[in-house]
């Protein structure tokens, strides 16, 4: 359960999945937020309006996924981290995801890293295609990673060997 | 005697937040803050911030504190004594101030104390083996001086600073194998859970910390599991090496000097321990002394920059100055943190005001 162990679980993802055929036609985001809380970045960031503007500042995200083209500006103005997008069009073997991510060092395009779970668990690879990290992301680079179209729902996290690290 | 028309004690996000609009009203304002930097606690705050644009939503802690330290530093009104310690209040209201080894009486025709809050300590066998730490020190070591705590961490406690804190360790290259939570449920933000938990820290709920151990310093702790009335069950202890235990078990206002100036105190445990009751003005039962911030009941340092605001607005308001767009803005930094606090998270907040809130101020 959520509130035990951080963990989401398969019934709260099923209330912010977009459904199937939404999934297929390409990039869309997961607001994997759920719990009311004061704050609403996402909302204001979104040019396109797909996330609908906050009644109330503690209101949860509402997404508008037909409105949605996947462009990953809420992923990083989202201070939670909580949100990712998932392109199941990208590839006919594989998915492109765009996460959030903040360690150093950044992954390089091409780099072949460690694809992790909700868990923090390794369950495969994916592949580097793209790291956007301009100034006003403000330090929450956007990462795209390749993963194999079965992973697409389970990876939301990557491991960056850092071979610089004395301390390790 | 320095004389001034209103003093703030503190430099942390409501202090920066109280002295900036006070003197934006045409106020003569004296800021005293204790540290190097101002900022307060924001200064170690490398993640982005909750709230609305308002409260500076998406900006991280470090860069909210650079924007109104400039702005502040800007404000011709301000005066601003650094490294200077707030040492108590006399009968007739004369603050005494210690900087540098000199001590200065500072006569103030309004205060506002914004002093925050101090670190709960927790009682187990060897917490006092160097390694146990407060998750405050652990952020002032890293994120202030760029020094890691040590290698391997237990974090103690899962409401929002254990959570990011832990986050933080993660982002210095420091492991943290777990953190253990007293309470069944997680007490932070459920995305900053999410957020260490797939970075792959384990969240014990309904665990805590048995003991420590270690010659000289801490090698290990020992933590077990808690039953359904918070009481540890022999047989369910794990053994843990780490060289760091972090404790993030909650903050107290600091209440000292409001003691001292007579003004009347409430213990209140949704907001962390003894506060002033005050009106919804944030002016204490003396009406010479505001409060702001987790000083005036722990909370998010968002909330505590809106309160600032209104401490800041009305003290100024008080005293004759300031217009009709000053109480407008106060009215609406008043509904701003009605706002905030209106959701299922501002619920322990909303129990805690409503027993040390007394009415408006009738000055404004």
């Amino acid at each position: 359960m959520l509130k035990s162990t951080g963990i989401p679980t398969p019934a709260d993802l099923a209330q912010v999945y977009p459904d199937k055929q939404r999934l297929e036609r390409g990039p869309v985001a997961i607001i994997e937020c759920f719990q009311s809380i004061p704050c609403n970045p996402c909302a204001t960031a979104c040019p396109r309006g797909a996330i609908l503007p906050f009644a109330d500042i503690n209101d949860r995200p509402q997404l508008d996924a037909e409105k949605c083209n996947g462009c990953g500006l809420c992923v990083v103005n989202c201070p939670g981290l909580a949100i990712f997008v998932v392109d199941m069009a990208y590839s006919e073997k594989e998915a492109l995801l765009k996460m959030p991510y903040e360690f150093l060092p950044l992954p390089q395009p091409g780099a072949v890293v460690t694809a992790l779970n909700r868990a923090g668990q390794a369950v495969g690879t994916g592949t580097v295609i793209r790291v956007q990290s301009p100034p006003a992301f403000e330090r929450t680079a956007l990462i795209h990673l390749a993963v194999a179209k079965d992973l697409a729902h389970e990876v939301r996290n990557i491991k960056v060997e850092d071979e610089t690290d004395e301390a390790r | 005697m320095i004389t001034t028309q209103i003093a703030v004690i503190g430099g942390g996000p409501a202090g920066l937040q109280a002295a900036l609009a006070a003197a934006q009203q045409g106020a003569k304002v004296l800021l005293v803050d204790d540290s190097e930097r101002l900022g307060g606690q924001l200064i170690k705050q490398t993640h982005r911030f909750f709230g609305s644009e308002q409260q500076f939503a998406g900006s991280r802690g470090i860069a909210i504190a650079q924007k109104l330290e400039a702005a502040v530093r800007a404000e011709k009104n301000v005066t601003i004594l650094q490294e200077a310690t707030a040492l108590g209040i006399y009968e007739d209201g004369v603050l005494l101030v210690e900087q540098q080894e000199r001590v200065m009486k500072i006569k103030a025709d309004r205060l506002i104390v914004a002093v925050g809050a101090t670190e709960r300590m927790l009682a187990f066998p060897n917490n006092d083996l160097p390694g146990v730490y407060g998750a405050g020190a652990v952020q002032t070591l890293m994120n202030v001086h760029g020094v890691r705590p040590g290698k391997r961490v237990l974090m103690v406690g899962a409401g929002n600073i254990g959570l990011i804190v832990t986050y933080q360790l993660l982002q210095a290259g420091v492991e943290v194998v777990a953190i253990v939570e007293a309470a069944p449920t997680i007490g932070g933000y459920l995305v900053h859970a999410s957020k260490v938990r797939r970075a792959g820290v384990p969240i014990y709920t309904s665990h805590t910390i048995k003991e420590a151990y270690g010659q000289g310093a801490v090698e290990g702790a020992v933590i077990w599991r808690l039953d359904e009335n918070w009481q540890p069950i022999p047989g369910s202890e794990q053994d843990l090496a780490v060289d760091v235990i972090c404790l993030a078990v909650g903050l107290s206002p600091l209440s000292d000097l409001l003691w001292q100036a007579g003004c009347e105190m409430k213990y209140v445990p949704q907001l962390g321990g003894a506060v002033a009751v005050r009106d919804s003005h944030l002016c204490t039962t003396n009406p010479r002394i505001y409060v702001a911030g987790d000083a005036a009941g722990v909370e998010e340092a968002s909330s505590a920059m809106v309160e600032g605001l209104v401490a800041g607005l009305a003290a100024a308001l008080s005293l004759g100055l300031g217009d009709q767009q000053a109480e407008q803005q106060l009215s609406q930094a008043r509904e701003q943190l009605t706002a905030l606090r209106a959701g299922p998270v501002g619920e322990k907040i909303r129990a805690g005001l409503a027993l040390v809130e007394k009415g408006v101020s009738a000055d404004a």
